[in-house]
């Protein structure tokens, strides 16, 4: 196994580029059954090159010439961008006021380090697979609202690269929304408020959403596991302390909990049986901390501005090698950053292949493209490739379903 | 355009674009009397009508927000004294009249007048929007059942109703459409004991499904029937709003009519009362006074201002606007020697600009909306900014009787800001009832000062009539307006006073 060097990413990107990148999804993708009128033309890609050099504003009229550029330029980083009123590439050439940024998919960021109050394994960008539950009860708790509560059919959810996970949602309309809408989702989608000043973060209701009470079922699986064992958040007194901070008690209170209690290993609910709070009250709290310590924490900035970039599915993580890599929403539990291939990985099995194969070589009259497809399916990359060409059948699919409607509604004239 | 001499018929183009035929008559609904006003109205009428019309309408405008701040919206006696006064004013008051051809003609026709005039600028915008909101709200509320339908039919809101069945533990609820179930929802949010929801998509429900106020299942919010006037009336506002936007752009071409440019530009200026941009109350106020005023006369905001005006010899930008325009009202100053006294003791680094666009004294309306404050400001309303807790201790420190803050609070915790400021007026000048609706700083300065009879002889020259007569009423109130604007010349001698005071202090 190739460990990861990123001072070998010159080498290895035209490969992986050349032999590995699924273009051919990827512009199925991005063209929407090409239903709207230079969708993909207008669409902005930036790249990242050798010593952060950005270069913003990229389009292009095929996926065939995006792929050419991509495989020329070498790109460390690729983002995805908005799809604005004229080509980006021609940016300058129409006035400011006129180039805007018209529709983009609706993104979600969900990064570790913004648990790191609640997090005792790791901090800032390290990640392990205790803390990596907290992905897992995220994308659970934020797909079942958008399939349930927004009424959305398709997500793409990705693997980052190194410590959170990106969603993509693709549906029609959701392209379409303003930033007006996309913050509002994002509002409804958040029951943790407050930075580093506020202490408790969560505060329930009497009547309690059923957002919030479905997300609570979700936590609640995990909960025991994750909280309590995983990152025995009352292992520690400093740790027990910090979740006693929540209950809505003074500090006398708390020094005699403290007292009685002896920092041992006892479940949530225990630590109420000191308490005089009624059961209602007692039952809000332990939810609060549940929320408070898993709920997902998803940055606002990132999913309002339609012109936001967000790197892109398949690129390669500069830092950590890894690929972005799409999750199998069916296997979210089994998912493990841990084993998502890295670009060195990969090319390693190019290697190997390339050698088995080397006599094996009949007919010569292979395209280029059936070659790749036949390439990243021997590696390691193939399963991930796999979903994301799922996820394309079911947007194309209903796109078909989409262009029938259509021509049915015209034959009615 | 086209004018005989006497006649003094006019085309009213009231909207310059391609208008679509709108007859009063025809209208099968009856449900006219209650419109979005989409469709300007196509027809000649005559200048005098023009007139009375849009003075009607101003009137009605103005009742409508003195009620709304003296009273809580919605209440019977509110509903009550507005019917009334839509009655006297020749208004449809009642939606379910059907032949009442000529008042929806005035309503519809006074509404797009009122347009032309209240489009100029943001404040007349806002306070314009607010009064229409105001009176749409009654209306709807006055609507039975199926008028409801038909009228959000007619508006392009009609979405579908579902009806909830609470079963037999209570807290289960499940939705109901066409006699189908469409969804258990598990606990709903009761926070309604309505038995139908509307179901609107998210777009049209964002306000609600943002703070998870309603049920939210397949893109659509589940509205109870009550919530549903909030959605109804930010569509409203926003296509109003927009509208005024337009109608700004094309009123250049209006005004070059000059038969209709003075009426317009007279209309707007009687929104509220005196326009307080012009000094007009020239007292002999010296300077070791402006400390005693502002216990005595000023409102909590600018007493507050001014407290910490002493206090820090600072005060930031929001703050220095709101303080400063006010002052200058009062007559005390203008904002450039306040600006100017104050610079001395900080440098102020932003440009002229922001002074250049508004001399006019902030009314309540505009303190309690707009830039709210932030870390180390002082401006705003104290009863809209202030945490309750701490109005407490102010008023407290104000030595107002337990019972008038009690009182205080509970207007504030209703929202009743500008009431609470009159109750505020009323403890401290010790009256039962003030007779006025309170909107501006310097309408509560003005007021205290009549009220305690320092400049009262001079006050019943110089201040226009307030609010109980039309100051519309024709040529009077302009001659008013001019002598006003001629008497403006304040003392040299006191504003150099004045900027010492600021400069030292």
């Amino acid at each position: 196994m190739a460990d990861y060097d990123s001072g070998s990413l010159p080498d290895l990107l035209p490969l992986y580029y050349r032999r590995l990148f699924p273009f051919g999804l990827y512009g199925r993708w991005l063209r929407y059954g090409d239903v709207t009128k230079n969708y993909f033309q207008r669409r902005e890609f930036s790249f990242t090159l050798r010593d952060d050099i950005y270069v913003r504003y990229q389009s292009f009229n095929t996926p065939q010439e995006l792929e050419k550029e991509i495989q020329k330029m070498c790109p460390y980083k690729i983002d995805i961008g908005a799809v604005y009123s004229h080509k980006p590439i021609q940016h300058n050439t129409v006035h400011m006021s006129a180039f805007q940024a018209q529709e983009k998919e609706l993104v979600f960021d969900i990064d570790m380090t913004d648990y790191d109050d609640v997090r005792r394994c790791c901090s800032s960008a390290d990640i392990c697979s205790k803390c990596w539950t907290l992905m897992t009860i995220a994308i659970r708790i934020i797909d079942r609202s958008l399939v349930e509560d927004f009424g959305i059919k398709h997500r793409l959810w990705v693997y980052s690269g190194r410590r959170g996970v990106h969603c993509w949602v693709c549906d029609d309309s959701v392209r379409k929304w303003s930033s007006t809408l996309r913050s509002a989702a994002v509002e409804y989608l958040t029951v943790v408020k407050g930075g580093g000043e506020t202490i408790k973060k969560v505060v329930l209701l009497e009547n309690i959403h059923p957002f919030i009470r479905k997300s609570i079922d979700v936590i609640k699986e995990y909960f025991e596991e994750y909280a309590l064992v995983g990152q025995d958040i009352l292992g520690s007194k400093e740790s027990y302390e910090k979740v006693l901070a929540l209950k809505n008690h003074d500090s006398l209170q708390r020094w005699n909990i403290l007292k009685k209690q002896k920092f041992s290993k006892t479940p949530v609910r225990s630590l109420f049986q000191f308490s005089n709070l009624t059961l209602q009250t007692k039952q809000r709290t332990e939810w609060e901390i549940m929320l408070q310590y898993c709920f997902p924490r998803l940055d606002i900035n990132v999913s309002k501005g339609i012109n936001h970039l967000l790197k892109s599915p398949f690129s390669v993580h500069p830092k950590t090698g890894r690929i972005s890599v799409p999750i199998d929403l069916k296997k979210v539990d089994e998912f493990d950053p841990f084993t998502v291939p890295t670009i060195s990985q990969l090319c390693h099995e190019l290697d190997t292949i390339k050698s088995d194969e080397v006599d094996g070589k009949e007919n010569g009259g292979e395209t280029e493209g059936s070659r790749r497809i036949r390439d990243y399916r021997k590696t390691s990359l193939a399963p991930y490739v796999k979903v994301f060409e799922q996820f394309v059948e079911e947007l194309e699919s209903s796109q078909r379903g989409e262009r029938l409607n259509v021509s049915d509604m015209q034959m009615d004239f | 355009l086209r004018f005989s001499a006497r006649k003094r018929h006019l085309i009213c183009m009231l909207r310059l674009k391609k208008q679509r035929r709108f007859t009063y008559p025809k209208c099968p609904s009856g449900i006219r009397s209650l419109q979005f006003y989409l469709t300007p109205p196509i027809e000649n009428i005559s200048l005098i009508e023009f007139e009375s019309f849009a003075v009607d309408r101003l009137k009605l405008l103005k009742v409508v927000e003195n009620l709304g701040v003296s009273m809580i919206k919605g209440t019977a006696l509110y509903n009550q004294k507005l019917e009334a006064e839509l009655k006297t004013l020749q208004f449809p008051y009642h939606a379910l009249l059907e032949n009442d051809y000529d008042r929806r003609r005035k309503d519809h026709i006074s509404h797009f007048i009122l347009r032309l005039a209240y489009c100029q600028t943001e404040e007349l915008r806002r306070w314009f929007i607010q009064q229409e909101l105001d009176l749409f709200r009654y209306r709807f509320t006055q609507l039975s059942e199926e008028l409801t339908k038909r009228f959000l039919a007619y508006v392009n809101l009609a979405y579908d109703s579902v009806s909830t069945w609470v079963s037999m533990r209570g807290h289960e609820r499940s939705l109901h459409k066409d006699g189908k179930n469409i969804k258990t929802s598990g606990p709903l949010l009761i926070t309604s004991i309505s038995t139908f929801h509307i179901q609107v998509p998210f777009s049209d429900s964002v306000d609600l499904v943002r703070v998870k106020r309603v049920y939210f299942y397949g893109g659509y919010a589940y509205v109870p029937q009550q919530d549903f006037l909030v959605i109804l009336l930010n569509n409203y506002r926003t296509r109003l709003s927009k509208a005024l936007a337009i109608t700004a752009r094309s009123l250049p071409i209006i005004q070059t009519d000059e038969r209709l440019q003075p009426l317009l530009s007279h209309l707007s200026h009687a929104y509220v009362g005196p326009d307080y941009s012009i000094e007009k109350n020239i007292g002999k106020i010296s300077l070791e006074q402006i400390d005693a005023l502002s216990v005595k006369s000023f409102p909590p905001c600018m007493r507050q201002l001014h407290k910490a005006l002493r206090e820090n010899h600072h005060l930031r930008h929001g703050g220095r606007m709101q303080y400063g325009l006010f002052l200058k009202g009062i007559g005390k100053l203008d904002a450039d020697k306040f600006d100017k006294g104050y610079a001395y003791n900080i440098r102020h680094s932003y440009g002229k600009e922001g002074k250049r666009t508004d001399y006019t004294p902030f009314s309540c309306m505009k303190i309690i909306m707009s830039n709210p404050p932030g870390q180390g400001d002082y401006h705003g309303c104290p009863f809209r900014h202030s945490d309750p807790e701490l109005l407490k201790q102010k008023l407290q420190s104000y030595k107002i009787p337990p019972t008038g803050i009690s009182q205080i609070l509970d207007l504030v915790k209703g929202m009743h800001y500008q009431v609470a400021c009159q109750k505020y007026f009323e403890l401290t000048h010790d009256v039962s009832d003030i007779g006025f609706s309170l909107n501006h700083p310097n309408q509560y300065f003005v007021e205290s000062q009549q009220l305690l009879g320092g400049v009262k002889e001079m006050k019943k020259e110089q201040r226009q009539p307030e609010n109980s007569q039309p100051k519309y009423s024709n040529q009077k109130s302009v001659t008013t307006n001019s002598t006003l604007s001629s008497s403006n010349a304040p003392e040299e001698m006191e504003l150099e006073g004045l900027e010492d005071y600021f400069a030292e202090d």
